[in-house]
């Protein structure tokens, strides 16, 4: 598999605050290669916690992009981009203000789903592409992917929106909602003010503990531990979600934890219109992708929004796959997933070269 | 007559729907006449299944399938967004078959319907002779498990349609590998009608079903 890790960075951007960000960085990563005709790039999008690594060794959506998986990087271009007021290489609270010379932390704008596919589509200009194939992701993903289809309906020839919903109910917020208090509740918060001294690891660990729960389902919480224990006196459970808590205080910002939670929750694309008006002669093909076991993105958010496409007589093809394992379903349950995904995206494949 | 994915009835719809024209098909399995039609006639075509497994295989086939209740489903599409609706082997199955068509008729210029037909002699033999519900070729279920939950005949329809107002474009009747035309209320296995709200009558707005 052909890959590029890349960076490329922008005199500015617009943010919708009205703010400006002057310059903005994005990394991003490329597998395959573009066709003559520029017409087989696809834009993969990550969730919450994920980053430009997507694919290959440790990338976290490798079990989906990849020679002859779903997203076929022998006949397609994948690129996958950190999103903005990310820690991963793309421009966020982290990253140095150059007025200031420090970090921005908490005097970073803060920034929208809106802001970071913004950003995405200046890397898109940038690498050449007129039109993507497809763009597609899962839980955040899913939220920009829509963003994608409505903002810039002309420039994406279909969109793979999965887990996802139209805007945050409140038990969904409510759950950000920890995660951010208990980064805040650190003895080592220090307003945000942390870098180069003591991170609030804590806290960062116990939001991302939260997170994994809401990740998963019941069924499989049982069924990978049931009341295992550990040690005489730690259950299993227990002992995973420290692990994974504290390993996530590796790889990411307490602060980018802030700002990327409260854009997911501020997203509400019915503030924009009645959800059905603002898919009025939409021309995307779309492919919506529910699972019965997810309970953070439930399939009645998926389905509010394939009845307003359905609504306005739009082209989408939507399943609720039968799945064990709650919202990580798309990243870990991917066998009915390629089968849907890898059909539809041939076909819309098909299709565009038909029409060119 | 050829068949398609070895069926009569997907053949027969397959002729009557025109090139390039928009087809709703209602529980439409694994989206083989969506296939089709989008092959050889270039449709822009969309469907209804219910059957997780039947829309996974129909969306990577290609078509694009919406997972979901057909009867609910007819509901949220706007008045005349298709050319055709289609409703291939299951108005017998569906809970307010009235609610439907109508539907279909707000939905899509015109209504194709194939339904297997319960006035075939070898339905009525079987009542006759046996005094049970009729097990045929055509209706090879036990009373219990069938998921035939109304029994209509050619006549049947036609009544239907006549007391909607709504005009009978075509009806093409078969048997076997044969088109009937004499006697079809009694030779047909299968009945194909196609039928529009008629001329300057609107569909009934969908009430309170039943």
């Amino acid at each position: 598999m052909v890959t590029e890790v890349a960076s490329c960075t922008f005199d500015r951007l617009e943010l919708d605050s009205g703010v400006t960000i002057a310059p903005v960085e994005v990394a991003y990563e490329t597998y395959g290669e573009l066709n003559a005709a520029r017409s087989n790039a696809v834009l993969i999008v990550h969730a919450f916690s994920g980053d430009a690594h997507a694919a290959g060794e440790g990338g976290w959506w490798s079990s989906m992009i990849g020679p002859g998986k779903a997203f076929d990087t022998d006949k397609y271009f994948v690129i996958c981009s950190n999103v903005l007021g990310g820690c991963r290489g793309t421009t966020g609270p982290g990253s140095v203000n150059p007025e200031t010379g420090c970090p921005w932390a908490l005097s970073f704008p803060q920034v929208t789903i809106a802001d970071m596919v913004r950003l995405q589509k200046m890397l898109i200009d940038h690498l050449g592409i007129g039109r993507l194939l497809t763009v597609s992701g899962g839980s955040m993903g899913g939220m920009q992917a829509l963003e994608w289809a409505v903002t810039y309906p002309d420039r994406v020839a279909s969109a793979i929106p999965i887990a996802t919903t139209a805007r945050h109910s409140a038990q969904q917020i409510a759950f950000n909602e920890v995660g951010r208090q208990a980064i805040m509740a650190d003895p080592d918060w220090n307003n945000g003010n942390y870098y180069g001294g003591r991170l609030p690891g804590r806290g960062l660990a116990v939001a991302r503990m939260v997170g994994h729960i809401t990740y998963m389902s019941d069924e499989s919480m049982r069924e990978k531990f049931g009341r295992k224990l550990r040690t005489p006196d730690q259950f299993e459970v227990e002992s995973y979600l420290k692990y994974r808590g504290y390993k996530f205080v590796d790889r990411f910002d307490a602060n980018s934890y802030i700002y990327i939670t409260r854009a997911m929750d501020t997203f509400d694309l019915t503030q924009r219109g009645a959800l059905p008006t603002l898919f009025e002669a939409n021309e995307a093909r779309f492919l919506l992708i529910s699972f019965t076991s997810d309970w953070l993105y439930p399939p009645y958010q998926s389905l509010e929004i394939v009845k307003a496409l359905r609504g306005r007589n739009c082209d989408v093809a939507y399943c609720n796959l039968d799945a064990r394992y709650g919202h990580d379903s798309f990243l870990v349950e991917v066998e009915q997933q390629t089968e849907v995904v890898r059909g539809f995206l041939a076909s819309t494949f098909r299709e565009a070269a038909a029409n060119v | 007559m050829p068949s398609v994915h070895g069926r009569r009835d997907f053949a027969i719809i397959g002729e009557l729907i025109e090139p390039k024209t928009r087809v709703l098909d209602l529980g439409c399995g694994e989206g083989e006449l969506l296939a089709w039609l989008k092959e050889h006639k270039q449709v822009d075509g969309r469907g209804v299944e219910m059957e997780g497994a039947r829309v996974q295989k129909a969306i990577a086939r290609g078509a694009s399938v919406y997972q979901g209740d057909l009867e609910s489903a007819v509901e949220d599409y706007p008045d005349q967004a298709f050319d055709y609706v289609v409703l291939s082997q299951t108005l017998q199955e569906t809970r307010y078959p009235l609610a439907v068509l109508r539907g279909m008729l707000r939905v899509g210029k015109r209504a194709i319907v194939a339904f297997p037909n319960f006035g075939h002699y070898s339905v009525r033999l079987a009542w006759l002779l046996s005094g049970r519900a009729p097990r045929t070729d055509r209706f090879p279920y036990d009373w219990y498990d069938s998921p035939n939950i109304h029994f209509l005949s050619v006549l049947d329809f036609e009544a239907l349609a006549e007391t909607q107002g709504w005009k009978v474009e075509r009806r093409i009747c078969v048997a076997g590998e044969r088109q009937v035309t004499w006697l079809p209320n009694l030779m047909a296995e299968i009945a194909v009608f196609e039928v529009s709200a008629g001329a300057g009558l609107k569909p009934r707005p969908i009430g309170h079903p039943g």
